[in-house]
């Protein structure tokens, strides 16, 4: 059936006429209505626009004017503004907010002719390791629907896994796309800071938020990255560099690869059979000619309490601006000015929300900058250069996304410590701008286990090269979880 | 560090964040936690090390001082909780 097909397999058949994007759509939808229920993946889907999306799709294929993506369905992650439609960030704060516009990756995809099936369940604010947090409820993992998907991405990586859409958007702060696709068994890439384009992404912490694709193969995100990639004026913050064609490379031999295994991402606290999955994977890459190199990124152990100043810092001044006043969530009977702001965040946002703001604004209180931000940035840098040092020896680092499968739901819920050392592996890289990924690289107990590959900045193309060689080698991203073949 | 009650109470209000008093003691434990957690880069001398506020240290893309949107009020205000002549209604801030 077209679920099963990759989105690189599903654009071939458009393109030879096996399949029309209004059946292809319809097949989604209904999987949707059928299956979604057991996951909770999407917060809103969007039938109508998605079916009328879809004929004009199949009109421009038979006018020869479609491109590789035109037809395509695919979810995005309720935090990109969609016009007109409900855009909740997981979020009670925004539970009544229709965007009055197209975030550019959401235009970007547009363009490129791709169907949107609706936007999915998230950590709130994107803040959370697991999909709990969601005003919405958690999201469930389709290997095993006690777990959790991973987070904040869990929607899109639930709804990829359970091939309820072909592939869907992602956004990563601190690993918000790399765990969640480790969590599931499904590709999800993390590209460079400033990359893709932030302008109507409803922002977390400025400095770290990339958004990039998740989906079954790392062709399908090359594919993905070739529309959503680019300079946009309108992102303060995204970078003018030119955007190749990101499938142009996946076919590139392996041999002569350096691969930087780092001591540290392979020391205390990695669950057992994690890493003998990992160091099979590493061990299918010598067989394809690449050579391994053990290297330390000896600042790793400070990457979560960082991660933990920067984030909240920025978030707390990013969050300032759900006032009640202007759009989202207000308060019944505000008697003055400072209720209004203080009965409307109170009751907008949640609890996880709102500990990471009262963070962030302690840690920015008068008295506590050079202690905390400062210091943060300070060691940020010292996180960086250990990259930058190791990649003057290796082309691609690699190491578990997680030291450990999906958790259940409700284990690391009262616990917020526990559940932010579960982005031990990731965050670092976005204190460092770097493109990341997760692979499906096996089981432990039967659930999925994902290898990070992390690159220099803007090596998304060798990224995608090392993911692919893996893939034509390996089935584990071809595998569908029992109960959503 | 830990922190007690009134410290977040003080940091709340800072916020503007409406807190219960019921769970003023479970926040005071969280984000003791969480400063705990964050302390950990004490340990660190990094007096010799310039503060990295971007990932590749750029420096924010200035623009020229031109209108470049046009007027959509209208449209931004369909979404707002209260609105009045094209204004914003908050409750009386001047007597």
């Amino acid at each position: 059936m077209y679920h099963t097909k990759t989105l690189s397999e599903l654009s071939a058949m458009l393109q030879a006429g096996e399949v029309t994007s209004v059946q292809l759509t319809e097949h989604f939808l209904d999987r949707i209505k059928q299956l979604d229920p057991q996951l909770n993946s999407f917060i809103t889907v969007t039938e109508t626009s998605a079916l009328a999306a879809a004929a004009a799709a199949d009109e421009q294929r038979k006018a020869g004017t479609a491109g590789p993506l035109t037809g395509v369905p695919i979810a995005h992650k309720d935090i990109f503004c969609t016009r007109g439609v409900k855009t909740s960030c997981g979020s009670k704060m925004l539970d009544n907010f229709e965007s009055p516009y197209d975030a550019t990756v959401v235009e970007k995809m547009q363009q490129a002719g791709v169907i949107m099936l609706g936007k999915t369940n998230m950590d709130e604010f994107a803040m959370g390791s697991s999909n709990e947090t969601s005003y919405y409820g958690a999201v469930r993992n389709p290997w095993n629907t006690e777990a959790v998907p991973g987070g904040s991405s869990g929607g899109s990586a639930s709804c990829v896994a359970a091939r309820l859409a072909p592939a869907a958007t992602g956004t990563d702060t601190g690993g918000s796309i790399r765990q969640p696709a480790s969590f599931c068994g499904i590709t999800g890439l993390k590209p460079t800071y400033g990359r893709v384009s932030r302008y109507g992404m409803i922002a977390f912490a400025s400095s770290l938020d990339q958004a990039g694709p998740m989906a079954q193969s790392a062709e399908d995100c090359a594919l993905l990255m070739n529309a959503m990639a680019g300079f946009d004026t309108r992102d303060s913050t995204s970078l003018d560099e030119a955007v190749p064609d990101y499938t142009a490379q996946l076919d590139q031999p392996l041999k002569g690869l350096k691969i930087g295994l780092p001591e540290e991402y392979f020391g205390e606290g990695l669950n057992e059979d994690i890493n003998s999955t990992i160091q099979q994977a590493i061990e299918t890459y010598r067989s394809l000619g690449a050579e391994t190199v053990s290297i330390s990124l000896p600042n790793t152990h400070l990457a979560v309490p960082v991660y933990y100043v920067v984030a909240p810092a920025e978030c707390s001044s990013n969050l300032s601006r759900f006032d009640g006043v202007r759009f989202g969530y207000r308060c019944e009977d505000p008697q003055d000015l400072e209720d209004l702001y203080k009965r409307s965040r109170g009751e907008g946002f949640g609890a996880e929300v709102k500990r990471r703001i009262m963070v962030g604004t302690y840690a920015l209180s008068a008295g506590y900058y050079d202690a905390y931000y400062l210091k943060a940035q300070k060691l940020r840098r010292m996180i960086s250069d250990d990259f930058k040092k190791a990649f003057e020896q290796v082309d691609v680092i690699m190491g578990p996304a997680a030291p450990e499968t999906a958790f259940n739901i409700g284990e690391k819920a009262s616990d917020p410590i526990s559940m932010y050392l579960s982005d031990i592996y990731t965050i670092a890289v976005n204190l460092a701008g770097l493109p990341g990924m997760s692979i499906p690289a096996g089981f432990s107990n039967n659930m999925p286990v994902g290898l990070q590959i992390i690159a220099p900045h803007f090596a998304e193309s060798k990224l995608l090269n090392v993911a692919h060689q893996y893939q034509q080698k390996t089935d584990w991203h071809r595998k569908i979880p029992g109960d959503f073949e | 560090m830990s922190l007690g009650p009134d410290d977040v109470k003080n940091i709340a209000h800072l916020a503007r964040l409406q807190i219960d008093e019921s769970q003023i003691d479970g926040y005071a434990s969280n984000l003791s936690s969480i400063i705990d957690l964050v302390e950990q880069m004490n340990a660190v001398d990094t007096s010799d090390v310039t503060p990295m506020a971007h990932p590749m240290d750029l420096a924010q893309r200035l623009r020229a001082d031109e209108v470049l949107e046009t007027d959509q009020r209208d449209e931004f205000q369909k979404i707002a909780p209260k609105t009045e002549n094209g204004l914003y209604l908050v409750p009386k801030v001047i007597e």
